[in-house]
């Protein structure tokens, strides 16, 4: 034990070397930006943690990794039967469309219902050892995006497969979109893994707003079917209130690039026809939206963080 | 040099909810009266901790010794005040460190020292010390949740004494374990007082504070109400253990309201104040059997003399002793009570003598511990200790603590003695 590579401090050592030591100040105080430079601090961590929560997911499990990408093939199934077969609607390529909104909700929802929960499911850590608790929401996300990641290897072969031309226009708008997504999810999951630990309701909650969630955003159905009846009655904004939209339009518009089809002689709308600059200017104030909510989200956590020990 | 921990002026206040409401339905209905009470687990504790010391936090149960040394490993916030640390600090709070039971033990090793701060490559060099110090070897890969609390505390306390901290903070854990993973734990303790590491020890056992602890906090009630040498700590604490029962009983009748700091103040001090007292003057001891030989061999009789002065003649005075051995474990102890004697009157000076016909211990250094109690109220008045007061060495019959003597008999007959 004591012939280690990197001895030992001795006396001396420790003493000269106390001046530049990192001081931890524990106090009741809420430093944002304190906060932001701890959590950069402790990116290493973050990386094992987003490791360890695939791993545990998959623990035991014979398909490991197969499992996530079977949760949007079953989607695919179900919905291209229901719309395509029973309902017939007659859009082409209905599962390009779906998977392309499909792939932004699944994302979107993995991350707030693991984050929802993660501070209660690893109680043992955080009563024992001090890191900066928001990580483990944010490896929640961490551990979505993957997930994504995968599911969009997906996407790119049914692109592929179909021989769909993107919106060559549009496609910069991808990485945006996909910032903005990762940004509005990450200040939502701090917030809620915190409001969790002592409203254990959240979670239950969280589950049914995420179905009603899903349904208000354009995911299943296109955008205009209802944008068309909203801009009537002066009601569009009230769509776009949900940051969402924003960017599962972006997707479709960027990915699935079809503004409308013909049926039996008709021309029917599927996705708006606004120019990249649009979709970027809506974007940026998601973005501008969601860092206010990260910040305040920080702060929310901060107050609640002291106790967490108590409460779990 | 700045201190390696800085306390400065916090406390730490708890809500304790009679029912504990988490469902929102509950948390609407009971909005704005939640039955709770206020509680302060710390109040007003400042204090320092210097380089390369380490020092003991000592109390009965929820003195708030735990809640202090979770504030400083910044586990939980202190509601008002400020705790500066300096350098990489590890913890081990009560059972274990922070592992997770889906993961194996190699995976949580590695997880743990992250949550510490500890880069992959570090924890790399360190990955055999640290299997080897745990002593889990082929468990290394098994799930952690099927480790039992033995293993776990292990492998917790492998971790935290590998990963290279500067401050070590210990819970009571050293209380787990085997004998012999408790030793390997104490021997590493001093190895790291010998590198001049900071430790801060956390325990309600008297033996192991005197052990390792070059100070002491005692704790009461969330506010320091002494502090000083280990031993010195530790019999504010036993006057504080001692008027447990009364300080409870007197808490009650002051106030019945929840105000109950401001009581158990108003106690302290009534207890702080000095009173008549029997005060261990000098400690001696004498070899009796031994022709002026520094020293004992097992067996031999020795006498411990110990003159007092009292405030005032007092009757109704119990004294007690205790030896202890080099590493601070007690060999032995009793009082005038427990050995059935009537309790004594003493003068306002004098001398006692205990007389031990034969010390039947093996090789060691010992210590002694006098100390005159009340048998009436059984307050401490005071507890004196004399540090390596008498040397055995033995006469090679024997290895080991004790001196016995058997005899060997074969098929009956008892064996002779070499000619």
């Amino acid at each position: 034990m004591l012939d280690q590579a990197n001895s030992l401090p001795d006396k001396n050592m420790v003493a000269s070397r106390i001046e530049d030591l990192p001081i931890r100040v524990v106090s009741p105080k809420v430093g944002v930006l304190a906060r932001i430079k701890n959590i950069w601090t402790f990116r290493e961590l973050l990386v094992s943690m987003v490791r360890k929560e695939l791993r545990i997911k998959y623990k035991n499990s014979v398909l490991g990794f197969l499992w996530s990408l079977l949760n949007p093939a079953l989607y695919l199934v179900i919905y291209y039967i229901v719309f395509q077969k029973i309902l017939k609607n007659n859009m082409p390529l209905f599962a390009i469309f779906l998977l392309c909104g499909l792939l932004v909700w699944n994302f979107f929802s993995n991350a707030l219902s693991s984050a929802t929960t993660t501070i209660i499911n690893n109680a043992g850590i955080v009563k024992k050892v001090a890191f900066p608790r928001e990580i483990l929401a944010l490896a929640s996300v961490g551990a979505a995006l993957i997930f994504f990641l995968l599911q969009a290897c997906v996407l790119v072969l049914a692109l592929a497969i179909f021989q769909v031309m993107p919106a060559f226009g549009y496609l910069w708008l991808i990485p945006f979109a996909l910032f903005a997504l990762v940004l509005f999810a990450s200040s939502l999951a701090i917030a809620l893994s915190a409001i969790n630990v002592y409203l254990r309701d959240t979670q239950h909650l969280m589950e049914l707003v995420l179905l009603a969630w899903f349904w208000a955003t354009p995911i299943v159905y296109p955008f205009q079917e209802l944008g068309v009846r909203l801009t009537q009655k002066g009601l569009l904004f009230l769509y776009f209130f949900n940051p969402v939209t924003v960017i599962v339009l972006t997707f479709q518009r960027a990915l699935y690039a079809k503004l409308s089809y013909l049926n039996s002689g008709k021309a029917i709308p599927l996705l708006p026809g606004y120019s990249p600059g649009w979709f970027a200017l809506q974007l940026l104030i998601v973005v501008l939206v969601s860092a206010v909510l990260f910040l305040g989200a920080l702060m929310l956590f901060a107050r609640l963080e002291g106790n967490f020990a108590e409460e779990l | 040099m700045p201190a390696a921990i800085e306390i400065d002026d916090i406390s730490k206040h708890f809500r304790l909810y009679h029912e504990k409401y988490t469902s929102l339905k509950e948390r609407v209905i009971h909005l704005n009266k939640l039955p709770y009470d206020e509680f302060w687990a710390l109040k007003n504790v400042s204090f320092d901790v210097n380089w390369g010391e380490t020092v003991g936090l000592v109390g009965h149960n929820g003195s708030g010794k735990s809640t202090l040394l979770k504030c400083i490993a910044a586990i939980l916030k202190p509601t008002s005040g400020e705790i500066r640390v300096r350098g990489r600090v590890a913890a081990m709070l009560e059972l274990g460190a922070g592992f997770h039971p889906e993961l194996s033990g190699r995976e949580n090793i590695y997880l743990n020292a992250a949550l510490l701060g500890v880069s992959k490559k570090d924890v790399d060099l360190r990955f055999d010390d640290i299997v080897d110090f745990s002593e889990l070897g082929p468990f290394i890969d098994n799930q952690v949740r099927y480790y039992s609390s033995g293993m776990y505390t292990r492998l917790g306390f492998a971790v935290a004494v590998n990963v290279d901290p500067d401050i070590l903070l210990v819970d009571e854990v050293l209380a787990v374990g085997d004998e012999n993973f408790q030793r390997k734990c104490f021997d590493k303790v001093e190895e790291f007082q010998e590198e001049g590491r900071t430790i801060v020890f956390v325990s309600h056992s008297p033996d192991i504070v005197r052990r390792v602890c070059d100070r002491a906090y005692v704790l009461d009630h969330g506010k320091i109400v002494g502090e000083g040498t280990a031993p010195e700590a530790i019999s504010i604490l036993r006057e504080f253990q001692a008027r447990g029962s009364g300080l409870a009983s007197m808490i009650a009748s002051i106030s019945e309201d929840s105000s109950s700091l401001l009581a158990a103040g108003a106690v302290q001090e009534q207890i702080s104040l000095p009173g008549d007292r029997v005060m261990v003057d000098q400690i001696s001891v004498a070899f009796p059997g031994t022709s002026g030989a520094g020293h004992l061999t097992p067996g031999d009789p020795l006498t411990v003399t110990v003159s007092y002065n009292a405030t005032k003649p007092i009757s109704g005075v119990l004294v007690g002793i205790q030896l202890f051995d080099q590493k601070g474990d007690l060999v032995f102890g009793t009082d005038s009570d427990l050995l059935g004697l009537e309790p004594l009157d003493v003068g306002s000076e004098g001398e006692l003598e205990f007389s031990f016909p034969s010390v039947a211990v093996s090789d060691g250094l010992f210590s002694v511990a006098v100390g005159f109690t009340s048998a009436i109220d059984q307050r401490i008045y005071d507890w004196q200790n004399q540090e390596l007061a008498f040397k055995v060495i033995s006469n090679g019959k024997s290895s080991g603590y004790l001196k016995l003597e058997p005899r060997l008999i074969l098929n009956g007959e008892a064996v002779p003695f070499k000619s």
